[in-house]
């Protein structure tokens, strides 16, 4: 088992690297340092200007050099003007020529500073999450009860007329994105227009303070739509641990129906929907950006999009790392779960 | 004119449609008759889901193939006083052609009734051709990933699992600017990708025909030549002859869906080959001699045909869902475009007030998409009986 988690979290920071390298390479093609230069210079730089802005601030040496200082296993850039000011990677804000330290890149847990928002990348980070694990939890609450206990009704009686509306029902939700269901509600429970005026369309209140009106709807939203697929691998599930033997045994003995789903057969049923439920997060990744863009509320999903289509490189590298940690972590958890939940696995 | 009732504007709608209803009768009344020698397609006529699944897909492809006879207006045209007009408005006096509009008009006073049935064609000319490139790279990579294992596997599923890591919606975004399209990204990854289904083609016939060198020159050369053609047009817009081509935005959009999706297929494909292999007939093929690709392409592939049509379906959904994505970001397709995703972008702003304008097109897609995921159940259903 040790050697199984080891060998993962190998792969794991191999997959990492990879990924932000990507990133980094992306976000610091020609094009897009140009639009930085000309966006935090001055819009009318000529050609000239601009490779001697990008040369000062660091951007002119290689890539993969870059990428190092970054990451914080290369020593960060220095360079001393003709006056004699020394400016450098490591130096910005408080931090002067002597007390900065010599590596300062995100092994260090030095983020960097955003050039949209003109503050320190990480407090950004740290707020947008919360903000975002708000949302996410009460997701999370209102989706995994729901779609299981669907899921358990759907596939206890495999074929049956419940069955057949559930499996309709979540068939639907699959089919419906965040974008349309989320334009959906707003026009019926919250458009001054037409409907309901029950919630409210914007999320922006439940910034600072959750209530039942101003979150109703992107809980709702997102729950929507990852709630399906779990509750059809639960249905599945279910279905197929119906049809065990062991359950056959039970009838036979006269356990009565309600007693032989919630006690022989839920556990087992329950072991499949458990990876998807975390896999599921990389999925719910998606869906924040789009609800909060929709919703308007100021979380982590909301920050990607400014970054990306600011091209604030460091805070956009920052988003990644953190969405790529959040992908991967999952993975591992799900893997590591489903092999301790199945006692059929067992890890030589 | 007085503004149509509710009723009306249903009756027009369903009157503007009569071409669909005609061909969509045809269709099924035909396949109907016939089902029983029509295999697996045949039997979807038993299957209630499958069968609401089917029609619901068709309507919508035979509304873009129509869209033309469908429409009332132009979906560019702006008429001035038509601006957020509530559904069934009648036009300013004075203008000619259909009278009413009948949807409303949005935010620039165009038709929304016209732009969303111009969007089903936008969509649909770009989501089953992207799903099936990611079919063609995920089977042409899938089958030797599975079938031969070792290195080549885990080099493949290291890529395919890096790939899948990569949250979708930050690829989109780091994809699908302008800036990338400057360098010339998605051309290189346009030719890479474009020539997986050309090489697919080319080892299938070698490995069926290579015993008959001149069945197997004449298809080799007609794939080498026809896929070249379109090759040159589609990913470096260089045709020589001028007829084929793809305007970059439209390339970059494809490109993207198909390198998020692909990875999915190949993992799918590995799966099944994995399975598959350790059959008899498998090992019957390889004591008679038969070459690793022959295998792989006619006797494993065929056998793999069930899960993977069935998938193909649910994934032409999810590439649906994946363009309406980057349109709500407003990301690639021209903002004109009346691509479903765009245009319940630019409805989101004003939903509140106006909601009409974004409703059209966000039912469609859902309706859509739903079809794909019914016909996909039931396509399962019936694979599974026999």
């Amino acid at each position: 088992m040790a050697f199984f988690i080891l060998r993962r979290v190998g792969v794991m920071l191999l997959t990492s690297l990879c990924l932000t390298f990507i990133v980094f390479f992306l976000t610091n093609l020609e094009p897009n340092l140009e639009k930085l230069a000309k966006t935090q210079g001055n819009a009318r730089m000529t050609d000239a200007e601009v490779t001697s802005w990008l040369d000062r601030n660091g951007y002119a040496q290689p890539m993969v050099l870059r990428y190092g200082e970054w990451l914080g296993v290369l020593p960060g850039w220095t360079r001393e003007a003709e006056d004699g000011t020394v400016t450098g990677r490591c130096i910005h804000g408080t931090v002067t020529a002597e007390t900065a330290p010599r590596f300062c890149g995100i092994l260090q847990l030095d983020f960097g500073q955003s050039t949209v928002f003109r503050e320190e990348v990480s407090s950004i980070i740290g707020t947008r999450l919360g903000l975002t694990g708000i949302l996410m939890f009460w997701v999370m609450v209102v989706m995994v009860p729901s779609a299981l206990i669907i899921g358990v009704l759907a596939g206890m009686r495999e074929g049956s007329r419940t069955d057949r509306a559930l499996s309709t029902f979540s068939i639907a939700t699959t089919a419906t994105p965040e974008y349309v269901s989320g334009v959906i509600f707003i026009t019926v429970f919250a458009s001054s227009a037409v409907g309901l005026k029950w919630f409210k369309g914007s999320a922006a209140s439940a910034m600072d303070g959750v209530t039942f009106e101003n979150f109703t709807l992107p809980v709702l939203t997102m729950a929507l739509y990852g709630m399906g697929y779990i509750a059809r691998m639960t249905r599945a599930s279910m279905a197929e641990v119906m049809t065990a033997q062991y359950i056959r045994t039970a009838r036979l003995k006269g356990v009565s129906f309600p007693n032989i789903v919630v006690k022989h057969a839920l556990r087992n049923a329950l072991i499949a929907p458990f990876t998807v439920i975390m896999l599921q997060f990389p999925w719910l990744l998606t869906g924040v950006v789009i609800v909060e863009t929709l919703f308007n509320y100021k979380g982590f999903g909301w920050t990607l999009v400014q970054a990306a289509s600011n091209n604030d490189i460091e805070l956009l590298l920052s988003c990644s790392v953190v969405a790529v940690f959040v992908v991967l972590v999952t993975q591992l958890i799900s893997d590591i779960g489903y092999v301790y939940l199945n006692p059929r696995i067992r890890m030589a | 004119m007085d503004p149509l009732s509710w009723g009306a504007i249903l009756a027009q709608m369903l009157l503007q449609f009569t071409p669909v209803w005609i061909a969509l009768a045809v269709t099924l009344g035909i396949s109907r008759a016939y089902k029983r020698r029509l295999g697996l397609y045949g039997k979807l006529y038993d299957s209630g889901i499958g069968i609401a699944g089917f029609t619901l897909v068709m309507f919508w492809v035979y509304t873009a193939v129509f869209a033309n006879m469908i429409i009332t207006h132009e979906p560019l045209t702006v008429i001035s006083g038509m601006k957020n007009a509530l559904p069934g408005s009648p036009m300013p006096d004075g203008h000619e052609g259909y009278g009413y509009y009948l949807l409303g008009g949005d935010n620039l006073a165009r038709d929304v009734f016209s732009r969303m049935v111009m969007g089903a064609r936008e969509v649909l000319k770009i989501a089953p051709a992207a799903t099936l490139f990611a079919f063609m790279v995920g089977i042409t990579l899938g089958l030797p990933a599975g079938y031969f294992g070792g290195f080549l596997d885990t080099a493949l599923s290291f890529i395919a699992n890096l790939v899948l890591a990569f949250p979708v919606i930050l690829l989109f975004y780091l994809l699908v600017t302008p800036e990338i399209v400057a360098t010339g990204i998605p051309t290189y990854m346009a030719a890479v990708l474009f020539l997986f289904p050309i090489a697919f083609l080319v080892v299938l016939w070698n490995a069926r025909f290579f015993t008959q060198p001149m069945v197997r020159n004449i298809y080799v050369g007609l794939t080498l030549a026809l896929g070249l053609w379109l090759y040159s047009g589609l990913a470096f817009n260089a045709d020589p002859l001028g007829v084929v081509s793809m305007p970059p935005n439209v390339l970059i959009v494809f490109v993207s869906v198909v390198f998020v999706n692909a990875p999915t297929v190949f993992r799918i494909v590995r799966g099944i080959v994995l399975d598959i292999k350790t059959r008899d007939y498998v090992a019957a093929g390889q004591t008679r001699g038969e070459g690793p690709w022959y295998i792989m392409l006619w006797e494993i592939l065929p056998n793999a045909r069930g899960p993977l049509i069935v998938d193909f379906c649910l994934r032409i959904g999810y590439t649906t869902i994946l363009l309406g994505t980057l349109g709500f970001f407003g990301l690639g397709v021209s903002p004109e475009s009346p691509d479903w995703g765009s245009t319940i972008n630019e409805g989101r702003r004003l939903l509140s007030i106006y909601p009409h304008p974004a409703l059209p097109p966000a039912f469609a897609l859902m309706s859509l998409v739903l079809g794909l995921n019914l016909l996909a159940d039931g396509l399962r259903e019936e694979s599974l009986k026999d």
